[in-house]
């Protein structure tokens, strides 16, 4: 199902958290409603699901207009960030609530249940309760209750935020491959340009309750459309007026006509890569990215003046959006 | 319950989030109805009831020299369980929660008995170790102010230590760590680190010890002989006029332990609330 | 106010020894023994010094066993009541934002805070038959509330009042509202949510707190005592009935009474304990490992050991 949110405002005192959005989603397609911590992204999702009730705007699910539908009537899956467990019911009956507000018969719901276990791989622990499980397995059978009433979307806030980094990864992959099987359209909110850049198709940047940019994940590294854009998804170095990627910076022992001086700080190996730190003329910090090769060849050393000349650049106008160059090919 | 005066709601729900039964304004309005009904209606009563005679009647009914005596009584025993309770209460808190000894959690459950006892059975219980046939044979404390003191001790006893108990639990550890690696020793740990943690608890429970104190009424009637000028606290006065007939005159008297009390459960409230200013 | 002796005397930097130690111990235990347990025990021997049979008759005469009978309905009539109350108070005051919340929540702790005897006098004011604001027109319409256990009721829940709310607001609050929400979302209408979600979340903590006011109620005194007009064998309570026994020179009745209000009492203290580690062992479990190393529920935790694939 097609989610579209059209001009939606909403204000929590002074504060105004969503701030004349509009957003498309296609039919089955996964999402990620990136941005940092108070940039709306929430609370976009809890108006989708009918947890909040827009000022003003429209939410549509497949075309139909549900902004005055409440939130027990869209069918939809929401997955909270804390997980939300039903602490008192064993996670059989977890996965089963929304079935049994359904009235589903017994069978059905039995055959369901053990269906979604198996899904989400927590067949063998249909009669724990919620703190007998893991972080995790909370967060699968989460998940597994909120496909039980086969949603029209799945909605997830931050649904990797309270795991440690191991966990994440595992369950990242594991969305993706879910996502494969159920093809469900499904958005997620999170605040980690990698995990959206893993999982999504799409990514949605939010910043002050306002949409930035939405597109593949490629097209908003490679093309970003504001400032905010290209500094939150990748990182990007300022050099003048330049915005420049890591791995567009390039390094030399001599000076050209458009190069800027630079002293090395430091030097990382991360195995093949090599990050090396540095400090500009006018004191601001470069990090550029480089290959273990380039950097032997360039027999480089903390301490060392070198003179940087970025291959590729981007420059936006007073205000940080619109790029006046789309892009500069300086090499 | 030992919390509740100073129980704030610390976690508002998100706003714009709406769930509630029939409504919410309903289940309100009939929360706030039932509550008037109960409590606010039948104090306003006595309130109105005081001042039926107009101000000099109210005075003349407080200012009664058996009424100011027994007034005094009852703010002065109060004031010394007060302080009792916030030693022997912080001392048994921690016992409870740092020491390790056999029989801890019956010691704990324990601590209950003066609020699941009866408060006519906890006076009759001092009277029987502590009156005139007392089994100590200890002479004299039944019929005293002493005897007054016994009682409102035994029933406030919970108070301190329940208020205190939860906060020590949670207490960090770890500050007292850092104080000891920078070189404080055991009491001044306690006087600069614990006991500035634990001072907010100690006051609520204080609180509402002296509240119940105030009105104590069942647990004395038997110990303290109810001696006009001698061992009759204001609850007691109050009932002697209600008997006698002089409602107007016991209306007068209550509102002013009534304002007693809840004067202090206001004043302590400001005062915990500037402190957990401070500490959290 | 349900706390458990949960061990954590590891830590020991605030210790001074083992004599200082040892005589915070002695202290403590010792004050709680001189007015607590030495006293309590002695009821027991008391009521029964003179022979078990002394003590059996002063507890099973028909005055007797009229006020268990009417200490028990005080019981049944008050605690449904107020508990109900309790609920939707405590949900009114945590899940509501609303003007004049923060006034609706002191004047609930009211009754901690008004002496027994002018609750008593208050509903005295209010509906005594001969000069009570609504008294006399109750009595031409028949019905009599002072010195009937109507008012005793009435008195009963004034006290109880506040027991149920103060346990279960600190539960509301801790448990949050994402569990509703989660209801919500998958479908859960209003009364669903509440009978299904928030209703099992609290139960313990409305448990505790109906334990708190069913001990309150049993041992009313003050309040009864002057809303009853204490007629024996019609509107008198296991209290009033021990005072009675005692001023008449019973004394041996009174002890014998004062057993069985103490078993009632042992019971209650039995009953909380138990709640506790209920509550403990069964909702304990935080919901939320927020992050690596945040506290464990202490039942068998287990990792993510076997790989989500």
């Amino acid at each position: 199902m097609s989610i579209k949110v059209e001009n939606a405002r909403k204000q929590f005192g002074d504060f105004v958290a969503l701030d004349d959005v509009s957003l498309e989603v296609r039919d089955g397609s996964l999402t990620a409603l990136l941005g940092p911590s108070g940039s709306g992204k929430s609370t976009l999702l809890r108006v989708i699901a009918g947890l909040e009730a827009p000022d003003a705007g429209r939410v549509l699910i497949s075309g139909e207009d549900m902004t005055q539908v409440p939130v027990q009537n869209r069918n939809v899956g929401f997955c909270f960030q804390h997980y939300a467990a039903f602490k008192h019911m064993t996670v059989r009956d977890n996965v089963a609530f929304g079935l049994q507000i359904r009235k589903r018969p017994k069978e059905e719901i039995a055959e369901r249940v053990h269906e979604l276990l198996e899904l989400v791989q927590l067949e063998g622990w249909v009669d724990r309760y919620p703190s007998q499980l893991s972080g995790g397995q909370r967060q699968r059978m989460a998940l597994a209750r909120a496909l039980a009433v086969e949603p029209k979307v799945l909605l997830l806030d931050e649904p990797f935020g309270a795991l440690d980094a191991r966990v994440r990864m595992e369950l990242r992959q594991w969305l993706r491959r879910l996502h494969d099987e159920v093809h469900v359209t499904t958005i997620f909110v999170t605040h980690d340009q990698e995990e959206a850049m893993d999982v999504a198709e799409q990514i949605v940047v939010m910043n002050e309750g306002a949409v930035e940019q939405a597109g593949r994940p490629t097209d908003l590294y490679d093309h970003p459309a504001t400032e905010f854009v290209m500094s939150f998804v990748g990182t990007a170095n300022r050099i003048g007026s330049l915005l420049v990627r890591p791995h567009d910076v390039q390094l030399a022992h001599v000076p050209s006509s458009t190069s800027e001086e630079a002293m090395i700080d430091r030097i990382v190996r991360l195995g093949f890569e090599v990050r090396v730190e540095m400090t500009l003329g006018d004191g601001n910090p470069l990090i550029a990215q480089l290959t273990r090769s380039q950097v032997d060849e360039l027999e480089l050393a903390d301490g060392q003046i070198v003179y940087v000349l970025p291959s590729r650049a981007r420059v936006f106008d007073e205000n940080g959006s619109e790029p006046r160059t789309e892009e500069l090919a300086l090499a | 319950m030992s919390q509740g005066a100073v129980a704030t709601a610390k976690a508002p729900p998100r706003p714009g989030h709406r769930l509630g039964l029939g409504g919410p304004g309903l289940t309100r309005g009939l929360v706030v109805g039932y509550l008037s009904l109960m409590v606010l209606l039948p104090v306003a009563a006595v309130a109105a009831t005081s001042l039926e005679g107009g101000i000099g009647a109210f005075w003349d009914a407080v200012s009664a020299p058996q009424a100011v005596a027994a007034l005094k009584l009852t703010v002065i025993s109060s004031l010394i369980v007060v302080a009792i309770n916030v030693v022997f209460g912080t001392a048994i808190a921690w016992v409870l929660v740092r020491d390790q000894f056999p029989g801890k959690r019956f010691v704990n459950s324990l601590v209950d008995l003066p609020f699941a006892l009866p408060t006519i059975v906890a006076g009759l219980v001092l009277l029987a170790l502590y009156g005139e046939t007392g089994i100590l044979g200890i002479e004299g404390i039944s019929f005293t102010r002493v005897g007054v003191v016994m009682a409102l001790l035994f029933v406030t006893l919970p108070f301190v230590i329940r208020s205190v108990q939860p906060v020590l639990l949670e207490l960090d550890a770890e500050m007292e760590e850092a104080a000891a690696s920078l070189g404080a020793r055991p009491l001044t740990i306690f006087r600069r680190i614990v006991l500035p943690n634990l001072a907010p608890a100690i006051v609520a429970g204080a609180a509402l010890a002296f509240a119940r104190s105030v009105g104590e009424f069942g647990s004395l009637v038997l110990i303290s002989g109810n001696i006009p000028f001698e061992t009759e606290v204001s609850s007691v006065y109050i009932f002697g006029q209600i008997e006698s007939g002089n409602t107007e005159s016991a209306a007068a008297v209550s509102v002013v332990l009534l304002a007693i009390s809840v004067g202090m459960l206001f004043l302590i409230n400001l005062l915990g609330r500037r402190m957990l200013r401070h500490g959290s | 106010m349900a706390v458990s002796a949960t061990d954590s005397g590891a830590r020991n930097i605030v210790d001074g020894g083992r004599a200082a130690r040892y005589g915070l111990r002695t202290v403590a235990l010792g004050y709680l023994g001189l007015l607590l347990v030495i006293p309590v025990a002695l009821i027991f021997y008391k009521a029964f010094e003179d022979g078990f049979a002394v003590a059996w008759e002063a507890v099973t005469t028909p005055e007797a066993q009229h006020a268990i009978y009417l200490t028990v309905l005080m019981v049944v009539i008050s605690i449904p009541i107020t508990t109900v109350f309790g609920i939707a108070a405590a949900l009114v005051i945590v899940r509501q934002r609303f003007r004049g919340r923060a006034l609706l929540n002191a004047a609930i702790d009211m009754p901690f805070a008004i002496s027994p005897v002018v609750i008593g006098l208050s509903l005295v004011l209010l509906y005594g038959s001969r000069d009570g604001w609504f008294g006399q027109d109750l009595a031409a319409a028949g019905i009599e509330v002072i010195f009937t256990p109507v008012g005793m009721a009435l008195a009963t829940m004034f006290v109880a009042l506040p027991f149920v709310v103060r346990e279960v607001i600190p539960v509301l609050q801790e448990i949050g509202d994402d569990q509703e929400q989660a209801a919500s979302t998958l479908g859960a209408g209003p009364w669903q949510t509440f009978w299904r979600i928030t209703l099992p979340s609290i139960r313990w903590g409305v448990t505790y707190g109906v334990v708190l006011a069913t001990a309150r109620a049993l041992g009313e005194f003050g309040a009864v005592a002057v809303v009853s007009g204490r007629i024996s064998g019609s509107t008198e309570t296991m209290p009033l009935y021990l005072r009675r026994l005692f001023d008449t020179f019973n004394v041996s009745g009174a002890y014998a009474a004062a057993v069985v209000l103490a078993l009632l009492a042992l019971t209650v203290l039995f009953a909380m304990n138990f709640i506790q580690r209920r509550d403990r062992a069964i909702l304990a479990g935080p919901s939320v490992a927020t992050e690596p190393g945040a506290v464990v529920p202490h039942l068998d935790v287990t990792d993510d050991k076997e790989n989500p694939r």
